[in-house]
């Protein structure tokens, strides 16, 4: 018999490992799980998973286009039925953990629990089938929306105006930039350089450099953050702005921030945040009561819209007066009682044009407005209050058992590193990984890069106590298999689908596409 | 940490072997080894000028990318076009088969103003305490 | 507070644990100064029966009892329901970046599912795992062409479509490249003794759309064959992504890079976005390109997986000298169109364009009998340009009858007079021939 797989009862036993047997602490064990594989290395010859209307009588695509433009079936695409589809999909969902799975403390990504209310909304008929260029008059549901959510953003984060329709939050960034250079390039002068902490996310010096500016990396301080001093001597009137992640990525409040505001304005520089970290600050305090003059907001982190395995995000950018001449198209205004979008740069004339075709990811606003709504004031701070409480939490409870790099105070996310463990040669990789084998995604490893092996652990404000103890038992039970069996470790994970994987390999012969006859191995 | 005794370094982790005004170069084994598994290797065309301190090609292993500096301004006049296929090879062999680059050097006094092994041996002890 | 877990027994043992006596004692980092002394001003909380209520109003403001005439970049398909059901399944939408492979392989086999489909539309030999939209996918393509021949000048077709034109002079406004865009003929595809005149050594890349923003099949190959010559790169575009079922793909005809959008697989409509931005490439542009990638490997025991892979391109590592600052890309929404392209497969992907096609057909024909020409001469898909005299008012009647008739291509053309009375409508399989002569009808008045 044919066995496509190549599966032997004796690979279970090879890779069961030292304690596949054992129930991770937060409640791991090996599930029934199905090897499948691509759907090109599957089904037959004549199989379809679709049912279409018949092709209408003498439909003849030759007799209107040349031949030479015309192709027919496509050598390569599948041939299945809609069971060995939906199978298929099913299995390699089940190969993969979310926020449904299980506690996924993946620091400065802010893994929260997205509301299935939302996804029943954003399906509504009525906002799915709505397309982009409807008249407004067929529209005024989708534009009131917008409208509505453009106005609680800027409130929340206490800005007059924000711009809607980044795709993801690198995006927005790009728009804050773009903006800010506009403005200067208005004043007659561009300037050359953006001022950026060696805290921040790799975005940010990619999105400086992409405008055109050169980055200045500012050292931080002993205590994690950054000194006005450090930003007084950097700053210059060729310094077109500093980008601040506030709280920055070690989860400390910048708490110098208005000073350093000050520095920046005076010498005619702009601020930039990065609102990758605003779940810390919902309804507690507003950038733009800070100094910042543009933020971008994560709609996937701090709103609760899923982040779907990468994509696709949202990244609203909230302005200061100063710029809200130069925001991109469109913008939703409300004119009486109707709403409309203004696309013609006429009615803008210093915009920076047009970032995103359409109007931005109208399937994410929905899913934004919704959470809004159902927290209301109140609900919105104890956003940030409980993801505050949950992380210290965590903090106090493993201190100790973790070297605390720093130990001033932190807000929704905590970075330790691998200090202690790595006496016994145990890397925060190893502990990563051995998180898996316990039941949980490990954090965000290796960042920020101004902690040598840090675990940012951003347990956010949806998780109960009883999981974050689960979590805390297992990160200690961690540290204490560090020190009494390293070796085991390094085996680790034992109980996911796949072992650890070959990265060098997979760079050094990239195989990107499936081929007939494809072999990896 | 192997440091040959017999090439001259430079603070970027390049090591220089100098054969009259034929200067072969590379990356040391601490940069290797600090690099982790290289994936792809980016090198100059036979005939372009490099300058003393520039860069003249890129270097990359799976989590990190690193720019390659010439040692010595010059002409190129040889490149390891193997290495493109087999990255490992930095890995394996940083100072023979892991060569880069041959410069035709424009200016010997140049030369002069790279480290020795010993004082290369100092300044990677001093940069990672 | 059902998303909210926190009893106060769990807060007080939680504060105590932290030594703190209050919640606002853990904000003490924060300055009095700059905390919010009041509550937000945003409306109070509703409860799930109220919200459902709440969107349902919202949603029914929107007109969409009928499937649109309107394409221009966003198509209306039948989406098998096994494609949602599918995507729902929580462990794929409430994943994020496969950062750790080995529990995320779900996400990675079907990112390397979605290159090959890409790859196999496009003709072209590597994809990227998604770009944010085919107007920013098309801006990126010409920052890679920059970057890969050190030119810093692009020839677009006043043909592609406007918004990524658009999009594509803002990108640009920043990085200093210069834009010249070539004019479309009578027949409605670009203007080759403009393009040929125009492309020079200085040229990067050659941007047209494939079928054009008039659902006319541009001449992609002559465009291609003009951009080589001088050295640029060929660049298609593409955003009715059903048409590559029947039309020859952008690489066997000469393009290098291939971009666009496959929201007509798989997702809605949902005002625009989110849709799922595709960019694929020759190989030898590979170091050049932006966005996260998937690659097939092994794991220890031998095993075939995946993980994200070449990553020193991107911002996380490389920085300020990434390719693109691209990060989060449209994972679920590419997901979308993996499973609906899985469904129909080699036959029914081949149907669903013929049938597009004829769509297409019988909405000329039906125009035709109604009394309205095309706009262009050039051959078409399933979207055209009519002469219908006034189309704005054309719009705002058939509005008043729930129909979304098309848009008047005045809009984005407004000094080209040949454009005063041209609609720029489409028709699907969603488009019955019965519910296409009432449209043909309608618009007659």
């Amino acid at each position: 018999m044919a066995n496509p797989t190549g599966w032997k009862p004796s690979m279970e036993k090879e890779a069961a490992g030292v304690d596949a047997g054992i129930v991770g602490l937060l409640g791991a064990t090996r599930g029934l799980v199905m090897e499948e594989p691509l759907v090109f290395e599957q089904g037959s010859p004549g199989r379809i998973g679709v049912s279409l209307p018949p092709l209408p009588a003498g439909a003849d695509a030759a007799s209107e286009l040349p031949a030479a433009l015309l192709r027919g079936e496509i050598a390569g695409m599948p041939e299945m039925s809609e069971l060995e589809v939906v199978r298929h999909f099913t299995r390699l969902s089940q190969w993969n953990w979310g926020i449904d799975t299980g506690f996924y403390p993946l620091g400065s990504c802010t893994m929260k629990y997205n509301p299935k209310s939302s996804e029943a909304l954003a399906r509504l008929p009525g906002f799915a089938g709505a397309h982009p260029l409807l008249p407004t008059s067929m529209s005024q549901g989708a534009l009131e929306l917008m409208w509505k959510l453009e106005r609680a953003l800027s409130e929340i984060a206490g800005f007059p105006a924000s711009v809607m329709s980044p795709a993801a939050g690198a995006q927005g960034e790009l728009v804050g930039l773009m903006m800010i250079r506009a403005y200067h390039v208005a004043r007659g002068n561009p300037r050359h350089k953006v001022l950026i902490p060696d805290t921040a996310h790799g975005t940010n010096p990619a999105s400086a450099a992409f405008n055109g500016y050169s980055t200045v990396q500012l050292p931080s301080g002993p205590d994690g953050r950054l000194h006005p001093e450090t930003v007084a001597k950097a700053m210059d009137d060729d310094v077109a702005a500093i980008m601040i992640t506030n709280p920055n990525t070690l989860g400390i409040f910048e708490s110098h921030i208005a000073e350093i505001a000050e520095i920046v304005h005076a010498r005619g520089g702009l601020v930039y945040g990065d609102g990758a970290n605003f779940n810390a600050l919902v309804g507690v305090a507003r950038p733009g009561d800070m100094g910042f003059d543009v933020m971008q907001y994560n709609l996937h982190k701090t709103f609760a819209t899923p982040h779907g395995g990468g994509g696709p995000g949202s990244g609203p950018v909230g302005v200061a007066e100063c710029l809200v001449p130069f925001m991109p198209l469109p913008v939703v205004v409300k004119e009486g009682e109707s709403y409309r979008l203004v696309t013609d740069p006429a009615e803008r004339p210093q915009t920076v044009g047009k970032v995103r075709e359409f109007w931005g990811n109208m399937g994410m606003f929905i899913r934004a407005w919704a959470l809004i709504r159902e927290l209301g004031p109140e609900g919105l701070r104890r956003v940030a209050e409980l993801a505050v409480l949950n992380a210290n939490y965590v903090r106090a409870e493993l201190k100790g058992h973790y070297n605390l790099p720093y130990e001033t105070d932190t807000l929704h996310e905590v970075v330790f590193d691998d200090k202690l463990q790595k006496e016994h040669g145990v890397t925060t990789m190893d502990v990563a990984k051995r998180l898996i084998d316990h039941g949980s995604h490990p954090p965000t490893v290796y960042f920020p890069l101004v902690v040598h092996g840090a675990l940012m652990i951003e347990p956010t404000e949806t998780e109960s106590k009883e999981t974050l103890d689960q979590f805390v038992a297992a990160m200690r039970a961690i540290a204490a298999e560090a020190s009494a069996d390293p070796e085991a470790l390094k085996a680790a994970p034992q109980k996911p689908f796949r072992a650890r994987l070959d990265e060098t390999r997979a760079a050094r012969k990239p195989v990107l596409r499936w081929t007939p006859g494809m072999k990896v191995e | 940490m192997n440091v040959p005794d017999d090439l001259k370094y430079t603070r970027d982790h390049e090591w220089a072997r100098i054969q009259g005004n034929r200067i072969t170069v590379g990356i040391t084994d601490f940069a290797q080894d600090q690099l982790g598994d290289v994936v792809f290797v980016e090198l100059p065309d036979v005939g372009d000028e490099v300058k003393k301190g520039e860069t003249f090609g890129v270097v990359e292993s799976t989590k990190a990318v690193s720019d390659l500096f010439a040692p010595v301004s010059g002409k190129v006049v040889e490149v390891n076009a193997p290495l493109v296929d087999a990255p490992e090879t930095v890995n394996e062999d940083p100072y023979e088969e892991g060569w880069m680059i041959v410069i035709e050097a424009s200016d010997p006094k140049e030369l002069g103003e790279l480290l020795d092994a010993s004082a290369y041996r100092k300044f990677v002890e001093e940069e990672q305490e | 507070m059902r998303y909210h877990p926190h009893t106060p027994g769990d807060v007080r043992q939680m504060l105590d644990v932290c030594g703190v006596s209050s919640i606002s004692d853990l904000f003490r980092s924060i300055p009095e100064k700059l905390r919010l002394p009041r509550g937000l001003d945003v409306p109070a909380a509703v409860d799930e029966v109220s919200l459902l209520a709440e969107f349902q109003r919202l949603a029914a403001r929107n007109r969409t009892e009928h499937p649109p005439f309107v394409g221009a970049g966003a198509y209306a398909h039948h989406v098998p329901p096994a494609v949602d059901q599918l995507l729902l399944r929580g462990e794929f939408f409430t994943a994020y970046t496969p950062y750790q492979p080995e529990i995320a392989q779900g996400t990675l086999q079907a990112l390397f599912e979605w290159q090959t489909f890409v790859t196999l539309l496009t003709g072209l030999e590597i994809s990227n795992a998604s770009m944010y939209d085919g107007a920013s996918a098309t801006a990126e393509a010409v920052l890679l062409a920059t970057r890969s021949t050190g030119r810093s000048r692009v020839v677009v077709s006043a043909a592609l479509h406007p918004e990524y034109r658009k999009v594509l002079a803002t990108y640009l406004a920043s990085t200093g490249d210069e834009i010249v865009t070539v004019p479309y003929g009578e027949d409605g595809r670009t203007d080759l003794a403009a393009l040929s005149a125009t492309v020079d050594d200085r040229t990067a890349a050659v941007v047209i759309g494939y079928p054009n923003f008039f659902g006319v099949v541009d001449a992609l190959p002559e465009a291609a064959a003009i951009a080589h010559k001088a050295g640029a790169l060929a660049v298609s575009a593409t955003s009715e992504a059903v048409s590559l079922g029947l039309l020859q793909a952008p690489g066997a005809l000469g393009a290098d890079v291939a971009v666009g959008t496959l929201q007509s697989f798989g997702n809605g409509l949902s005002f625009g976005g989110p849709a799922p931005g595709f960019l694929a490439i020759r190989e030898g542009l590979l170091r050049q390109m932006p966005g996260r990638v998937a690659g097939a490997t092994i794991d220890r025991q031998g095993r075939r997986g995946f993980v994200l892979t070449l990553s020193t391109r991107e911002q996380h590592i490389r920085r300020e000298k990434a390719t693109s600052n691209i990060c989060t890309n449209a994972g679920l929404a590419a997901l979308a169109a993996t499973i609906h392209l899985s469904l129909l497969g080699k036959s029914g992907l081949a149907h669903l364009a013929r049938l597009n096609h004829a769509r297409g057909r019988q909405l000329r024909d039906a125009m035709k009998r109604a009394g309205f020409g095309q706009r262009f001469s050039g051959p078409t898909f399933n979207e055209a340009a009519f002469e219908v005299g006034d189309a704005t008012a054309v719009v705002e009647r058939l509005a008043h009858k729930g129909i979304a008739a098309g848009v008047p291509l005045s809009r984005w053309y407004p000094d080209d007079p040949r454009m005063k009375g041209a609609l720029l409508s489409v028709a699907t399989e969603l488009h019955t021939p019965e519910l296409i002569e009432l449209f043909a009808q309608s618009v007659r008045g």
